[in-house]
């Protein structure tokens, strides 16, 4: 199952393929909604995208860690993290389902 | 921000192209990244973040109402590791941004943004 892993080429393929512009067009293009995307995060917005997921900024507080190694306590300071909450269409079609029956 | 507005900026920043355009650029890379997970494969864009798909076994669970046990299939779930370069962005204004040891905790993990760029 492991399988390949898709970057930024094939998603300007896709483009490519999908609307009739040039490659370099396509490349700037998805350069640009991925470019979107970020600066709306680094702002601490949240990015909806309907039957795919939401990227959504969390503010973390300090607390103390540890080095897993030396087992040393360190402070982690606090920090801004992005986690990506998976739609349930996204889930489903990952479970081979069908869009509808998103939760069980 | 949602897709719709997402649309909206980036035809805006394009005079030269219908909205139908750009929907369909968007629709097309959301739909390849789905599509990429459907099928297991790993998807990793440098400067961003990488997503993957993790399986889940099959447990019990528990309907957290009636506390009465249920069987949870197994399944597949799609997880998203924050790029290095990203993680840097979103904390921009606050101090050490050093990342030298910023991945020593991490065993074996994805490390989607490794060495280069």
């Amino acid at each position: 199952m492991a399988g390949r892993t898709v970057t930024r080429a094939d998603l300007c393929e896709a483009v490519y393929q999908r609307v009739g512009l040039s490659r370099t067009e396509s490349a700037a293009l998805v350069e640009s909604v991925l470019s979107e995307i970020c600066d709306c995060l680094e702002r601490g917005e949240t990015v909806k995208l309907s039957s795919f997921g939401s990227f959504v900024v969390r503010e973390k507080g300090e607390r103390i860690g540890r080095n897993p190694k030396t087992g040393v306590e360190v402070p982690i300071e606090p920090r801004r993290v992005m986690v990506f909450k998976p739609s349930n269409v996204l889930k489903a079609r990952i479970n081979g389902e069908s869009a509808a029956d998103g939760e069980d | 921000m949602i897709k719709s507005e997402l649309v909206m900026r980036i035809a805006e920043q394009n005079p030269h192209l219908y909205q139908r355009d750009v929907e369909n650029i968007v629709g097309a890379i959301l739909e390849t990244i789905a599509d990429a997970l459907a099928r297991g494969d790993r998807v990793e864009l440098r400067g961003f973040g990488a997503f993957s798909v993790k399986r889940r076994d099959a447990r019990m669970g528990r309907n957290p109402r009636t506390g009465e046990t249920v069987a949870v299939a197994e399944k597949a779930i799609p997880v998203f590791k924050t790029g290095k370069e990203m993680r840097n962005r979103l904390n921009r204004d606050g101090v050490g941004e050093d990342d030298a040891d910023d991945d020593a905790g991490e065993p074996g993990g994805v490390a989607p943004l490794a060495a280069a760029r």
